[in-house]
């Protein structure tokens, strides 16, 4: 009769910030398993979208998992980047979703994903000019005042650049943080990805970016292609175990951020779930050795 | 950057790369850009293989590919939330030349989207066991009853054995035993988590849309009776009552709930 959401989980505050510890994306085919083994992780991820349904199975396991966890709500369709205005009626349909599930973050790309009224499916790259940098400070300041809260903002994998670009990437990001007070939502996998593709400095990269607004950390596996010069063109596939080179690119964003929050992100080619909740671990054992000891749970 | 330019290149593969990109060590930035353009077209197509699965089995994947890549290219999707993408693709299947010659593919594909509405429809809790005693006390009010229908129910009638072939699909039934060109209607609703089909008389269809479009039990069952086939409502009610189907609260017509 009723699709209310519930009206309050006993003994669940509502954290301002993720643990720092590992967590693993949530996805229906490990909901059971989840469930059944409540796996020591300090959060899970969903991407909002799966989620903007009115019931059924998905709002059924995310209910009763998030009474155990921590949850992080991560967007893959506002398009914040996007030459048009934002969606209302998704920001609407976003607004509810953490009304309901009152996650301790929420995170979105510097990309665009729509236009023209076409949702395309992917994160498309911005050049990175005076014109995008007014724009996207709108969108972020437009979206946390409509969700009233602060939202992180993450480093995209790319392809391709623009002849117009007028800034780094890297200074692009600490400009928007400086402007609109969001976070940072750091993807190691991403930064390592466009520093390849670019021939990029990626400690240089690292040390530009606006690490003092880390809210959360992403980790995730990638494929390699060659360009048509035979250089390593590395493709953001979430289909692969993290690299050996983006777990040492972790340490080193490690020690200048201190502990974060860290997602270890799979979404192609799913392994086993013990799988997934060990490379998780390696994170996890890398952010406790980091940890003040009186801090340890 | 023309977001435009860039946008109509990703959906049309004969488009040049979209002007103003560079790659820092003179590569093709044409090889670069077909990074996107192939992303946003595998990605939509595996979500429709997801939702589709009888569908890409009945074509075999490679024609499934051929298929959906058309379908994505022509009605890619207008929402981010892509639960709901793949609405038209049952009529784009039925419209497509190539797959002409099997005709009960469309409805195959039906069945399978309003499986998907099934499975994330909005939660509803049942009619309680007590309402439904106290309606059955008031036979003669019977006629007059409001029933309210879970929300994930859907009703389906097609010309070919959509059910069986479902069915067969799902290892429930040989393949070979089923005769695609037998009429059948199926019922889809979810039951706890999952998402269920059943085959029901062709008079059970047209009883359950009334009940959908606000009709009382009395007129609902006028609509499903036909001269040519004999409608039994109690078996019929029988199967959403078991099915935990019929939500709560019912209401008398003109009563004050």
């Amino acid at each position: 009769m009723s699709d209310a959401a519930p009206s309050g989980h006993p003994g669940r505050g509502a954290p301002v910030s993720l643990p720092a510890a590992a967590g693993l994306g949530l996805k229906p085919e490990h909901f059971r398993e989840v469930l059944a083994t409540r796996p020591a992780l300090g959060f899970f991820e969903i991407h909002a979208e799966n989620y903007m349904v009115p019931g059924g199975p998905f709002h059924h396991h995310l209910e009763r998992i998030r009474a155990d966890y921590a949850l992080s709500v991560h967007g893959v369709g506002l398009s914040i980047g996007g030459a048009g205005p934002l969606d209302e009626a998704h920001l609407d349909r976003l607004a509810a979703l953490l009304d309901r599930y009152e996650p301790a973050a929420f995170s979105e790309h510097l990309a665009w994903s729509s236009h023209g009224g076409v949702f395309f499916n992917d994160l498309l790259p911005l050049p990175y000019d005076a014109a995008t940098l007014a724009r996207v400070c709108g969108h972020v300041e437009h979206v946390q005042e409509r969700l009233g809260r602060r939202m992180l903002l993450e480093n995209p994998a790319t392809y391709v650049e623009f002849a117009a670009a007028e800034m780094s990437e890297a200074e692009f990001l600490a400009e928007v943080v400086r402007r609109t007070g969001c976070g940072l939502l750091l993807d190691v996998n991403n930064a390592y990805v466009a520093c390849t593709n670019h021939g990029r400095d990626v400690h240089a990269y690292l040390c530009a970016l606006p690490l003092a607004a880390v809210g959360e950390i992403h980790l995730a596996g990638f494929a390699c292609e060659a360009d048509s010069l035979g250089a390593p063109l590395l493709i953001d596939s979430h289909g692969a175990p993290v690299a050996d080179a983006v777990w040492s690119l972790y340490d080193e964003a490690l020690a200048l951020t201190g502990p974060v929050a860290t997602l270890l992100e799979r979404d192609r080619d799913l392994p086993p779930f013990p799988l997934l909740l060990e490379e998780a671990q390696r994170a996890g054992v890398r952010l406790a050795a980091r940890l003040p000891m009186t801090a340890v749970a | 950057m023309n977001a435009g330019a860039f946008a109509a290149a990703l959906l049309d593969r004969t488009a040049p790369c979209p002007p103003g990109l560079r790659s820092w060590n003179g590569s093709a930035v044409a090889q670069r850009f077909a990074v996107y353009r192939n992303n946003f077209a595998v990605s939509l197509v595996e979500a429709l293989a997801d939702s589709f699965p009888v569908l890409r089995e009945l074509v075999g994947a490679a024609f499934f590919r051929t298929l959906a890549d058309a379908y994505v290219r022509r009605v890619p999707p207008r929402s981010p939330a892509l639960a709901w993408y793949g609405a038209d693709f049952p009529d784009f299947v039925a419209a497509f030349p190539a797959a002409s010659g099997v005709p009960y593919l469309a409805d195959v594909a039906r069945l399978e989207y309003v499986r998907i509405l099934a499975f994330h429809a909005a939660d509803a809790a049942p009619l309680p066991a007590a309402a439904l005693a106290a309606a059955l006390r008031k036979p003669e009010q019977l006629p007059a009853l409001r029933l309210q229908l879970h929300p994930s129910i859907a009703v389906l009638a097609s010309p070919f054995a959509v059910v069986s072939l479902w069915a067969a699909h799902q290892g429930l039934t040989a393949i070979a035993a089923v005769d695609p060109f037998r009429p059948e209607c199926a019922l889809v609703a979810r039951c706890g988590d999952s998402v269920e089909v059943t085959a029901i008389p062709s008079a059970a269809v047209r009883f359950i849309a009334a009940l959908q479009a606000g009709a009382v039990l009395g007129e609902a069952v006028a609509q499903a009776a036909s001269p040519s086939a004999s409608f039994d409502p109690a078996a019929c009610l029988g199967l959403l009552i078991g099915r935990q189907l019929l939500a709560g609260p019912a209401g008398q017509q003109g009563g004050s709930p």
